[in-house]
C-alpha cells in the first residue's frame, strides 16, 4: 500500500494576503466554516425571535393584536424550516464539518476548496431568498414547515402566492449548496486522511459528520424532487400532488393528484434529515465527553456501527410520520417495526456515553456541562419517541403538543446543547482565546432548566389533547383554566431561555475581543486539531509537514504513560512512560 | 482494505510499525475528482429514481392517460448513443496522448450532444403542437419534467465539456485534459443510461 | 455537585408531574382501551429507563468527579456488557411494540356490523352524511360540488338520494354500536379528532380514509381539526354527541335527505314582495338600509347568508344576547316569516332589488386598513370583498359601513358570535382579535369602502 499525498495539496495552497481574499472570498476551510456558522447563527436568531412571538400568542391569546392568525402561521412555518434546515443542518455540517474534518483527519484543506467557497455563497443566496419572502406581498408561506399540498399552494393559506414559491426556490438553492459541500466532505474524508489515519482511528465527530453528509446527499434529492413537482403544480397548473378540489370559492382545474405522494417524498427526506442533524451531534458530543472525562469513549466500535446502522435504518422509517395521514394503514405494521428497531442502536449510544463517564475522571467544564446536559435531554426526547414510533400510541398523540415537545427535546434542545458544548469546546481553537467561564455556566444553567421548563409540561398538554398549530384555543370545553395558565408559564420559560442566549452572544463577542489568550491544547485533548503548530491554525493547518498518526483519538489515562493523554501524532518513542520503555500500544 | 472489513478493527490495539499504515483504503489511487463525480452521479441517480417511483405511484391513479410515442425520440436516442461512443473513443485517444484525435473527438461529441438537445426540444414542440400540453395530463407533465431535467443535466455537462474543449483547441497538452476527458465520458455514459431508462419508462407505460 | 443535584431534582420533578398531573388524558369514551393500556406499558418501561439511566449518570458525575491524583480506568470496550445491554434493550422494545401491533391490527380491520357514517371536511367547516333507509351511502366526488350540492353527492346515484345530509357543526353517534367513519375532504388535508375517542385520521382530498370505533360513553365532545388546513385551522370546530339509540334515531329523523335538499322550492320573488313589506319599514323599499333605524343594507347580500341569519334570529342563536339591542328588535320580525317557503320567497325578492353601493360614513387610515384586510379578512371575504359561499363569508363591499363597524365591535365584545351553536360567529370572534381597537376597525371598514 503506497501513500499518495493527496492530503498535501501544495499547489492548491496559494496563501492569500489581502483582507478580502482572506476573509471574504476565502477558500480556507476554517474561514468558510466561520462564515457558514455566522450565517447559520444569524438566521437562527431570527427563528428564535419568531418562536418567542409564537409563544407570546400561545401563552397570552387575544393580548397581542399585532400577531394575527396569518402572521402566526408564518412564524410557525419559518421558525421550523429555518431551525431544521438553515440553522441546524448548516451549522453542523457547513460549520463544524468544514472546521473539523480537515483538522481532525490531518489534511491541509478540503479537497475542492473552490467548490467549498461556492457552497457557502450559494448557501447565503438561499438564505437571502428565504428572507426575501418576508418582504413580498402576502408574506412568507404559512403552510407549516412540512409544506403539505394542496394547502401549501392554495388560497386560504398565508403566503400561498409568492411566499411558497420563494420557499421552494430557496430550498432548491440550499440543496445545491449542500450538495457542493457534501461532495467535498465525503471525498475529503475518503481521500485526504493523513498517514496512519485509518477509518477506525478517526474521531467520532468525523464519523458522525461523514455519515450525516452521505444521508444528506441521498435524502435531499427527495425534497428537491418534491419541490420541483410542487412548483410545477403551483406555477404551471400540473397535477402531480393536486387532487380535484373546491378551493375557497372555486373549483380548481387540477385533477387526480396525490397529496399523500408528496408526504411520502417529504418524509423520505424528512426523517433522514433528523439524523443529518443528530449524527453530527452524536459524534461531537462523544468527543467532548471523552476528552473531559479523561477516558476513552466507551465501545468505540459499537459507536461507529451504531452511527452507520442508524444512518441506514433512517431511510426505511419515514412513514412513521404518516400513521394517521390516510395512507394504507397496513404500512403501519412495517414502519412501527423498523422505527422501534432504530431505538436499539440509539439506546446503545446513550449507554456508551454514560459508560464513558463511569470510572472516568470528570472535569465539569462548561462544554462538559452541556454534554452531560445533552445526555439528559436526549434520553428524555428519545424515550418519548418510543411513544410516537409505536403506531398505536401515536393515534391519540399525533398532531398534539406531545409531538412538539418530543421533537423539540430530541432534535431541538439536544442538538443545541451539543452545539453549545462544541462551540465552547472548540472556541479556544477557533479564536485562540478562552471564553468567560462564569458566563458560560450561567448560560448553561439558564438554558438547561429553562428548556426543560418549556418542554416537560408541554408533553402533558399533549396528553390532554391540545392540538398543535392552533393560533388560539378559543372556547374549548375540555381545557381546564389551569391548562391556559400552564401555557402562559411555558411562554415565560421560553422568553427566559431566549433572553439568556444573549449571555452566550455577549460571551462570544467579548471573549473574541478581550478574552484571555490560551495555548493550543487547553483541554489536553488527543485528536489532531489540538496539535496544530499555530493556534488558531494558520492557512494550510500543519506548517511544512503533515502530521503522522500513530493511534486512535481516545488515548486518555493510558496505564504506564505519565501524562493522562497521548496525542494521536506523537511518535511512540516520544511518549514519556513511567518505566522509561518506549510506548507501543496495547494488545488485547 | 474494504470498508466493511476495516470497521471491525480494534483501533486501540498496536497495529504494526508501518508509518504509511492507514491513509487510503477506499478507492485507492482514485483521484478525488473521480470519487466526487461518482458520488454526484449517485445523487443524480437518486433524483431520477425518485421521479420514477413517483411516476409509478401517480400512474395508478385514475386520471392518467399515456402519451403517444414520438419517433423523434428514437432518433435522439441514436444521437446520444453516438455521443457516448465518441466520448469513449476520445477517452481512449487521450490515454494514448493522440492530441488530434482528442480534438476531433471532443468537438464531434459536443456537436452530437447539441443535436440531441435540439432533437429533444423538437420533440417537445411536436407534442405541444399535437395538443399534449404540460398540464393537461400527469403523463404529459412527467414527460416534460423528466426530459427537461435530463436535458438540464446534459447542458450542465456541456459546461465542463466547453472548458476542456477550449483547453484542447488552444493547444494544451493532452495530459492536462486527460482527466476531464475521462470524467466527461463517464458523465455522458451515465446520461445515456438515464435516458434509456426514461425512454423505456415513457415508451412502455 | 450542582449538576448531580440538578439531575436528581429534574428526575423527581418529572416523576411528580407524572404522578400528580392535573393534565392527562380525558376519560376514554370509546372501545379503544387497548390504546390506553399500550400507553401505560410504554410509560412504565420508558419511565424505568429514564430513572435508571439518569440515576447512573448522576452517580457517575458524582463518584468520578475530577481528582488530580486519580486516573480514569482504561477500558476501550466491554463486549459482554454491551451484548447484555443490547439484548436487554431489544427485549424491552419488543415488549413495547407487540401489544401496540395487536391493537393496530384491530384498528385497521373494521367489524362487519359497523354502521357507516361519512365525515366531510372543508376549509373550515365539518359536515356529515348518514346512509338513509337503504343503509348505503351514495357515491360522491368533489367534481359534483356546487352551491346547491355542497357535499358533492353524485346526483345520479340512487343510493345517494335518501342519504341524510347534515350541514351543521354537530353530529350524533349511537352509544355502544360500532361506527365506521368514512372521511373525505373537499379541499385540503384535515384531520378528524375527538380526543376522548383516542383515534384520529386525516382526510385527504381525492380519496376516502377511514377509522372505526364504538362510542362507550354518552356525552358531547369537541371535534377538532388536527391537520394544518390554512388560516382558519384553529377555528375548524365541530362537536359529536354520543346518544342512546332512541335519542339518536330521533335526531336522525329530523335530518333532511339529499333528495329533499335538491327539491327545495326555488324562491318566488313576486310572492316574496308581499312579505318584504314588513322588512321595508326599516331596511327600505329597495333594501338599501337605514342608519337612523339601525337597519343594514340587504340588497346585494348573498342569499345563503340572509337565510342563515334569519334562521339564527328565529332559533335564538342571534338576537338573544342581552346587550344586543338591535338584534332583539330583529328577532320578532324574523319570526313573521312563518316557514321555509316564505323565507325563500323574501330572499328571492331581496336578490332582485337593485344593488347600489351604500353611502360612506366611516373614515380611517386606508394603508393600515388594507394591510389588516389583506392579512386576515380577504382569505374568506375575497380580495374584492364580495364574499364567498364556499367558506360562508358574506359580502362586505358596498354594504352599509356603519353596520360593519358595529358588527365587528359586537364580535369583539362577544355580543355576537358567542352562542355555542354559532360556529360561523365563533370563527369571526377568533379573527377579529387581529383588530386591536376601534381605530383598527374603522381603518379596515374604510378600506372595505374602497372595494367597489
Amino acid at each position: 500500500m503506497s501513500y499518495i499525498p493527496i492530503a498535501d495539496q501544495k499547489e492548491e495552497m496559494h496563501d492569500p494576503h489581502s483582507f478580502v481574499a482572506k476573509y471574504v472570498w476565502s477558500m480556507d476551510h476554517k474561514v468558510i466554516a466561520i462564515q457558514y456558522g455566522t450565517i447559520a447563527v444569524g438566521v437562527g436568531l431570527v427563528a428564535l425571535v419568531l418562536s418567542a412571538l409564537m409563544r407570546l400568542q400561545l401563552g397570552y391569546p387575544d393580548t397581542f393584536a399585532f400577531i394575527d392568525p396569518a402572521e402566526y402561521y408564518q412564524y410557525v412555518t419559518m421558525h421550523g424550516m429555518i431551525m431544521v434546515v438553515y440553522m441546524l443542518t448548516a451549522l453542523f455540517l457547513g460549520g463544524f464539518g468544514n472546521y473539523l474534518i480537515p483538522l481532525q483527519i490531518g489534511a491541509r484543506d478540503m479537497v475542492f476548496p473552490f467548490l467549498n467557497m461556492l457552497s457557502v455563497w450559494v448557501y447565503l443566496l438561499s438564505v437571502i431568498i428565504l428572507m426575501a419572502s418576508f418582504f413580498v406581498s402576502g408574506g412568507p408561506t404559512g403552510a407549516g414547515w412540512t409544506l403539505y399540498p394542496p394547502q401549501a399552494i392554495t388560497e386560504g393559506t398565508p403566503g400561498a402566492d409568492m411566499g411558497i414559491v420563494l420557499m421552494l426556490a430557496s430550498l432548491a438553492v440550499f440543496i445545491v449548496a449542500f450538495t457542493m459541500g457534501g461532495l467535498n466532505y465525503v471525498t475529503t474524508v475518503l481521500q485526504a486522511r493523513t498517514r496512519g489515519m485509518t477509518l477506525m482511528r478517526m474521531p467520532l465527530s468525523v464519523w458522525g459528520i461523514f455519515v450525516a453528509t452521505i444521508l444528506g446527499l441521498f435524502a435531499f434529492p427527495a425534497l428537491f424532487v418534491s419541490a420541483i413537482m410542487m412548483t410545477f403544480d403551483k406555477l404551471l397548473g400540473t397535477s402531480f400532488f393536486m387532487p380535484a378540489m373546491v378551493s375557497i370559492g372555486e373549483t380548481l382545474e387540477h385533477t387526480g393528484g396525490s397529496p399523500v405522494l408528496f408526504q411520502h417524498l417529504f418524509w423520505f427526506f424528512g426523517h433522514p434529515e433528523v439524523y443529518i442533524v443528530a449524527l453530527p451531534a452524536f459524534g461531537l458530543v462523544s468527543d467532548v465527553l471523552s476528552c473531559h472525562a479523561r477516558k476513552n469513549i466507551f465501545g468505540y466500535r459499537m459507536m461507529v456501527w451504531a452511527i452507520v446502522a442508524i444512518g441506514g435504518l433512517s431511510f426505511i422509517v419515514w412513514a412513521h410520520h404518516m400513521y394517521v395521514s390516510g395512507m394504507n394503514p397496513y404500512f403501519g405494521f412495517f414502519f412501527a417495526f423498523t422505527t422501534l428497531i432504530i431505538a436499539v442502536p440509539t439506546a446503545i449510544k446513550v449507554y456508551n456515553w454514560v459508560l464513558t463517564l463511569w470510572e472516568g475522571n470528570i472535569r465539569l467544564t462548561v462544554p462538559m456541562l452541556f454534554a452531560c446536559g445533552f445526555i439528559f435531554t436526549f434520553l428524555h426526547g428519545g424515550l418519548t419517541g418510543i411513544f410516537l414510533g409505536n403506531v398505536t400510541v401515536d393515534l391519540p398523540l399525533s398532531d398534539t403538543y406531545f409531538v412538539i415537545a418530543h421533537f423539540h427535546m430530541v432534535m431541538g434542545v439536544s442538538p443545541v446543547m451539543v452545539l453549545f458544548a462544541s462551540i465552547y469546546h472548540w472556541f479556544p481553537k477557533m479564536s485562540g482565546k478562552m471564553f468567560n467561564v462564569t458566563l458560560g455556566k450561567i448560560h448553561f444553567w439558564a438554558t438547561f432548566f429553562g428548556t426543560y421548563a418549556i418542554y416537560l409540561p408541554m408533553h402533558y398538554l399533549g396528553f390532554l389533547g391540545v392540538p398543535r398549530r392552533y393560533y388560539s384555543m378559543g372556547t374549548t370545553e375540555f381545557l381546564p383554566e389551569s391548562a391556559n395558565a400552564l401555557n402562559a408559564n411555558i411562554t415565560l420559560a421560553a422568553i427566559w431561555v431566549a433572553v439568556f442566549q444573549l449571555v452566550f452572544i455577549f460571551n462570544i463577542i467579548w471573549s473574541l475581543w478581550k478574552g484571555k489568550k490560551c495555548d493550543g491544547n487547553p483541554w489536553e485533548a488527543t485528536s489532531l486539531e489540538w496539535q496544530t503548530p499555530e493556534n488558531p491554525p494558520a492557512h494550510g493547518n500543519w506548517g511544512p509537514e503533515l502530521p503522522t498518526v500513530y493511534r486512535w483519538a481516545y488515548e486518555y489515562s493510558v496505564p504506564g504513560v505519565k501524562a493522562d493523554f497521548v496525542p494521536q501524532n506523537i511518535a511512540p518513542e516520544d511518549v514519556e512512560t513511567v518505566d522509561g520503555k518506549p510506548y507501543v500500544g496495547h494488545e488485547d | 482494505m474494504s470498508f466493511f472489513k476495516s470497521i471491525f478493527e480494534k483501533p486501540w490495539n498496536y497495529q504494526g510499525d508501518d508509518p504509511n499504515y492507514g491513509g487510503l483504503e477506499i478507492g485507492e489511487g482514485l483521484h478525488p475528482k473521480r470519487i466526487a463525480l461518482r458520488m454526484f452521479l449517485a445523487v443524480v441517480f437518486v433524483i431520477f429514481m425518485l421521479f420514477i417511483v413517483a411516476y409509478f405511484i401517480r400512474m395508478e391513479l385514475e386520471d392518467w392517460s399515456p402519451m403517444p410515442e414520438s419517433n423523434l425520440l428514437w432518433v435522439n436516442t441514436l444521437l446520444l448513443f453516438i455521443c457516448s461512443v465518441i466520448m469513449q473513443w476520445t477517452r481512449a485517444a487521450a490515454r494514448k496522448s493522440l492530441a488530434q484525435s482528442v480534438k476531433y473527438g471532443m468537438v464531434a461529441a459536443g456537436a452530437f450532444t447539441l443535436a440531441f438537445v435540439y432533437g429533444q426540444v423538437s420533440a417537445w414542440e411536436e407534442m405541444n403542437n399535437a395538443g399534449y400540453y404540460l398540464a393537461s395530463n400527469p403523463a404529459n407533465s412527467f414527460f416534460y419534467v423528466l426530459t427537461g431535467l435530463h436535458g438540464l443535466h446534459i447542458l450542465g455537462g456541456l459546461w465542463v465539456w466547453t472548458r476542456s474543449t477550449f483547453k484542447v483547441l488552444s493547444g494544451a497538452e493532452v495530459k492536462a485534459v486527460k482527466l476531464s476527458v475521462e470524467l466527461c465520458s463517464v458523465y455522458w455514459h451515465f446520461l445515456l443510461l438515464v435516458w434509456l431508462v426514461i425512454f423505456a419508462l415513457l415508451s412502455y407505460t | 455537585m450542582a449538576f448531580v443535584v440538578a439531575i436528581i431534582f429534574l428526575v423527581i420533578i418529572s416523576i411528580a408531574l407524572q404522578l400528580f398531573t392535573p393534565w392527562y388524558f380525558q376519560p376514554i369514551a370509546s372501545n379503544w382501551t387497548g390504546i390506553d393500556s399500550t400507553i401505560n406499558i410504554t410509560m412504565w418501561v420508558t419511565g424505568f429507563v429514564f430513572i435508571a439511566v439518569n440515576m447512573f449518570l448522576a452517580y457517575c458525575v458524582y463518584k468520578y468527579r475530577y481528582n488530580k491524583d486519580r486516573r480514569a480506568n482504561y477500558e476501550p470496550e466491554n463486549k459482554k456488557l454491551e451484548i447484555w445491554l443490547t439484548g436487554f434493550t431489544a427485549i424491552g422494545v419488543a415488549a413495547l411494540l407487540t401489544p401496540g401491533l395487536f391493537v393496530w391490527a384491530s384498528f385497521v380491520n373494521v367489524p362487519e356490523n359497523a354502521i357507516e357514517v361519512e365525515v366531510v371536511g372543508q376549509q373550515w367547516q365539518w359536515s356529515y352524511r348518514y346512509p338513509g333507509a337503504d343503509g348505503v351511502l351514495g357515491t360522491a366526488d368533489n367534481a359534483y360540488v356546487t352551491h346547491e350540492n355542497p357535499m358533492g353527492i353524485n346526483p345520479a346515484d340512487p343510493f345517494g338520494q335518501d342519504d341524510l345530509v347534515v350541514e351543521d357543526k354537530e353530529m350524533y353517534l349511537p352509544l355502544n354500536q360500532n361506527v365506521h367513519l368514512l372521511m373525505r375532504s373537499k379541499d385540503v388535508l384535515h384531520d378528524y379528532t375527538v380526543a376522548p375517542f383516542r383515534v384520529k385520521m386525516d382526510m385527504v382530498p381525492g380519496s376516502v380514509s377511514y377509522m372505526w370505533l364504538e362510542p362507550t360513553k354518552a356525552g358531547r365532545y369537541d371535534i377538532l381539526c388536527e391537520e394544518h388546513c390554512g388560516l382558519g385551522h384553529f377555528v375548524m370546530r365541530g362537536s359529536v354527541v354520543v346518544a342512546e339509540q332512541a335519542e339518536y334515531d330521533a335526531w336522525l329523523a329530523e335530518q333532511t335527505t339529499f333528495a329533499e335538499t335538491q327539491a327545495a322550492a326555488v324562491g318566488n320573488a313576486q310572492a316574496g314582495a308581499a312579505n318584504y313589506a314588513v322588512c321595508s319599514a326599516c331596511h327600505g323599499a329597495n333594501g338599501e338600509g337605514n342608519q337612523a333605524l339601525n337597519a343594514p343594507k340587504l340588497a346585494g347580500q348573498q342569499d345563503w347568508y340572509l337565510r342563515q341569519q334569519l334562521k339564527y334570529y328565529k332559533t335564538g342563536v342571534r338576537g338573544t344576547n342581552p346587550d344586543d339591542t338591535y338584534g332583539a328588535q330583529m328577532a320578532p320580525m324574523a319570526a313573521t316569516l312563518v316557514n321555509d317557503t316564505v323565507t325563500s320567497n323574501v330572499i328571492a325578492y331581496i336578490e332582485s332589488l337593485p344593488d347600489n353601493p351604500a353611502p360612506e360614513t366611516v373614515s380611517g387610515d386606508l394603508a393600515n386598513g388594507e394591510a389588516l384586510y389583506n392579512s386576515t379578512c380577504s382569505t374568506c371575504h375575497g380580495d374584492d370583498g364580495t364574499g364567498r359561499w364556499k367558506v360562508h363569508a358574506p359580502a362586505l363591499a358596498g354594504m352599509t359601513d356603519w353596520y360593519l363597524v358595529r358588527q365587528l365591535q359586537n364580535f369583539k365584545s362577544g355580543v355576537r358570535g358567542a352562542h355555542p351553536e354559532d360556529q360561523l360567529g365563533y370563527q369571526m370572534t377568533a379573527m377579529v382579535t387581529a383588530l386591536a381597537d376601534d381605530d383598527a376597525i374603522n381603518d379596515v371598514v374604510a378600506y372595505i369602502n374602497t372595494l367597489k
